[in-house]
């Protein structure tokens, strides 16, 4: 129940599309998305697979929930082993085509192979087939999705697509859906370029009607978003700030990674904060913000929809770019902003326009801008390679970049290869602010220690959103740690980690989280789907999918030794505000980590922990 | 003494008159408590959600112990987050 059943496997070295019933002992286990794609991918893939070679796979996977009038419902994410890191991948976005495939009638969508020329599939309810996509290779994904509608000539179709920085090989290229929204990191949108596959459009009109008891799911969904509604965070203070709303909090407590992570705090915060992007334009008077937007089904809508000021360096002949289009979220805010010193509001939205309408992961590309920025000046870098001046704070340099990486040209080819493969390559590992080569985003570990184990446990590579400890150590949900401390957080990390994988494998929002605890969607899940869930049941879910993710990477050669941070983390104490003279106390950390986790000095999963959790 | 009050986010009307986009130099009394600023701004419990002297969390229980240094820094922001 709520799953459709259904799988369809497409096969681009044969140009089959065919469907397959879905494995419902694996739902019982994983339940979908994250948790369930793994699962297939697992079993599927050689973990030593070339990740842009025809032996990866690719996997489209909706949740049990997507589609249904959960609030949150429409998520999907994409799975696949990563050319970023050599990880497990799992990127989950929000906007429609999620809920329009499980609307077609498919919970999952698994690519193989390797098409011998472009092609794009188009799914319409039961029918999928491959079709040719030469016309639209080398173009964008705004322009593909241009083209899809016109050539279905349908203005309903649902889009998702890469550009043409994945086309060029950039390794943090993302799968674009619905024009701005983004499965975004670890470059699985440079995997599905590297099939030959340049989009999928999907209309579904069957509905998602196979709910276990639709009377008591209704009366669970209706009480959940009650809370999201009653949440002054869910109903407030997300919808009107969105999340950038952060720039100034975690500037202010002296967590903000600057200019490659060298500074703790940015003298540039408020200028490209959710707060100014409220403020008029001197210009032309109306501000940054047009009006915030919400995925399907979604009762928060922290979206940001924004425009550039037409008389800004970066558009000002280009009146493609004058409309307004998905604006800047807190993470993209960041790594274009405050770790590339440069503090022009519109020059960051601009070259989040670019990301989107090329297709590149703002946090990976922003910090590997960074990386260059310092590589630049401290000389290793030049003018010769760089093309212009590239300083910090350089808003040209921004936009340049963001141009050249989406289309391949000059430095951008440097750029694309993310932050750790452009140190090394000029000789300066050290200065990757990177974990299994993966960039890291918006929390500096020195100033909130937590988040330091989160990013060297992440099993894709630095993250946020694996355990978004932040919400406590910061923002006190549920409640409040001191930031400044390890005590505490490595079980505080495996509670986040743990519950997030629940979440993350159910077609919902981990942003609910602000207000929804397992007690609040397990009633939803327990309702739609076969089986009895409890919060404790999702949370060992959770904890399955955890360890399964960390025992593809181990046989993929990822080891213990791989969980660690940028030395700089580690040896350079920060040097303004509250974490004045700290640095990240992983050691302090991990150890107990690995023993709360059932885990081996080594990190590895002992086989009491795999046989209690099934695998 | 002076200290600098941060009101972000809906809070910023809270701030006198001639303030920056969210903060102000203001005057208050030697020994005034983080208490005594909020109240002086008509800021409610539920309004200050979060609360930090030099960037450092205080808790509302401590709101009325914590007293302000000339110079200190104290930020405001009603509940939010992020990601």
């Amino acid at each position: 129940m709520a799953w459709t059943g259904k799988i369809l496997r497409v096969n681009l070295n044969d140009k089959t599309c065919k469907e397959e019933p879905l494995n419902r002992e694996w739902a019982q286990q994983y339940l979908g998305q994250r948790g369930l794609a793994t699962k297939y991918l697992v079993e599927e893939i050689d973990p030593k697979a070339d990740p842009l070679g025809p032996d990866n796979k690719l996997i489209f996977a909706t949740g049990p929930l997507t589609g249904t009038m959960a609030s949150t419902g429409g998520r999907y994410s994409v799975i696949t082993k990563s050319p970023l890191t050599n990880c497990v991948a799992c990127s989950n976005s929000g906007g429609f085509i999620g809920q329009e495939l499980k609307n077609a009638g498919w919970d999952m969508v698994i690519v193989e192979g390797k098409a011998d020329g472009p092609v794009y599939l188009y799914i319409e309810n039961e029918k999928a087939e491959l079709l040719p996509a030469d016309d639209i290779w080398g173009t964008s994904v705004w322009h593909t999705d241009e083209w899809l509608h016109k050539r279905h000539q349908d203005p309903l179709l649902r889009i998702a697509a890469v550009g043409r920085s994945a086309e060029q090989g950039c390794l943090y290229s993302a799968v674009i859906n619905d024009l701005h929204r983004a499965a975004g990191r670890s470059g699985v949108g440079t995997v599905m370029a590297s099939k030959n596959l340049k989009a999928m459009a999907v209309r579904g009109t069957l509905g998602v009607g196979n709910i276990k008891d639709p009377k008591r799911f209704m009366q669970a969904v209706n009480a959940a978003k009650k809370v999201l509604a009653d949440n002054a965070v869910t109903g407030q203070g997300l919808p009107t700030y969105g999340t950038q709303v952060l720039m100034n909090v975690i500037n202010e407590i002296g967590a903000l990674p600057t200019r490659n992570a060298r500074e703790v705090q940015f003298e540039g915060a408020n200028e490209i904060s959710g707060e100014a992007m409220h403020e008029p334009r001197p210009t032309d008077g109306k501000p940054n913000l047009v009006t915030n937007a919400g995925c399907f089904a979604c009762t928060i809508a922290c979206g940001r929809i924004s425009t550039v000021d037409k008389g800004h360096f970066s558009v000002k002949n280009k009146p493609e770019y004058w409309g307004a289009s998905g604006g800047l979220e807190y993470e993209a805010a960041w790594a274009l902003g405050s770790d590339t010193g440069v503090d022009d509001l519109d020059a960051l939205t601009y070259a989040n326009f670019i990301c989107n309408e090329d297709g590149m992961d703002p946090i990976s590309f922003g910090a590997t801008v960074a990386a260059a920025m310092e590589l630049y000046g401290r000389g290793v870098l030049t003018t010769e390679q760089t093309g212009i001046p590239f300083d910090f704070g350089s808003a040209e340099a921004l936009v340049k970049a963001a141009e050249w990486v989406a289309t391949g040209e000059g430095f951008g080819k440097d750029l694309g290869l993310g932050s750790k493969r452009l140190c090394e390559k000029y000789g300066h590992p050290e200065l990757s602010m990177t974990v299994k080569g993966q960039e890291f985003p918006a929390y500096d570990p020195r100033g909130i220690q937590g988040m330091g184990l989160t990013y060297a446990t992440s099993n894709r590579g630095a993250c946020h959103l694996r355990s978004y400890t932040v919400a406590s150590e910061v923002l006190g949900i549920p409640e409040k740690t001191d930031p400044l401390t390890a005590e505490g957080k490595p079980a505080l990390v495996k509670a986040f980690q743990d519950a997030t994988g629940a979440v993350d494998s159910s077609g919902l929002c981990v942003f609910t989280t602000f207000a929804w605890t397992l007690e609040d969607i397990a009633p939803q899940i327990d309702a739609a789907c076969e089986g009895e869930w409890t919060p404790e049941r999702l949370l060992e879910l959770g904890e399955r999918v955890w360890n399964l993710e960390r025992q593809f990477n181990l046989a993929a050669g990822i080891t213990g030794a791989d969980d660690t941070l940028p030395k700089r983390l580690l040896e350079e104490p920060a040097a303004t505000g509250p974490a004045k003279g700290l640095v990240n106390k992983l050691d302090e950390m991990l150890p107990e980590y690995y023993q709360l986790r059932g885990w081996t000095p080594d990190g590895v999963p002992t086989p009491e922990t795999l046989q209690r959790l099934g695998l | 003494m002076r200290i600098t009050l941060k009101l972000f986010a809906s809070l910023a009307e809270h701030l006198p008159p001639g303030a920056g986009r969210n903060e102000a130099e203001v005057e208050v009394p030697d020994g005034a408590s983080v208490q005594d600023v909020l109240d002086r701004f008509n800021l409610s419990q539920e309004q200050a959600h979060l609360v930090t002297r030099n960037g450092v969390f205080v808790p509302c229980s401590l709101r009325s112990e914590e007293r302000l240094d000339s110079g200190d820094a104290v930020a405001v922001w009603p509940p939010v987050a992020g990601g």
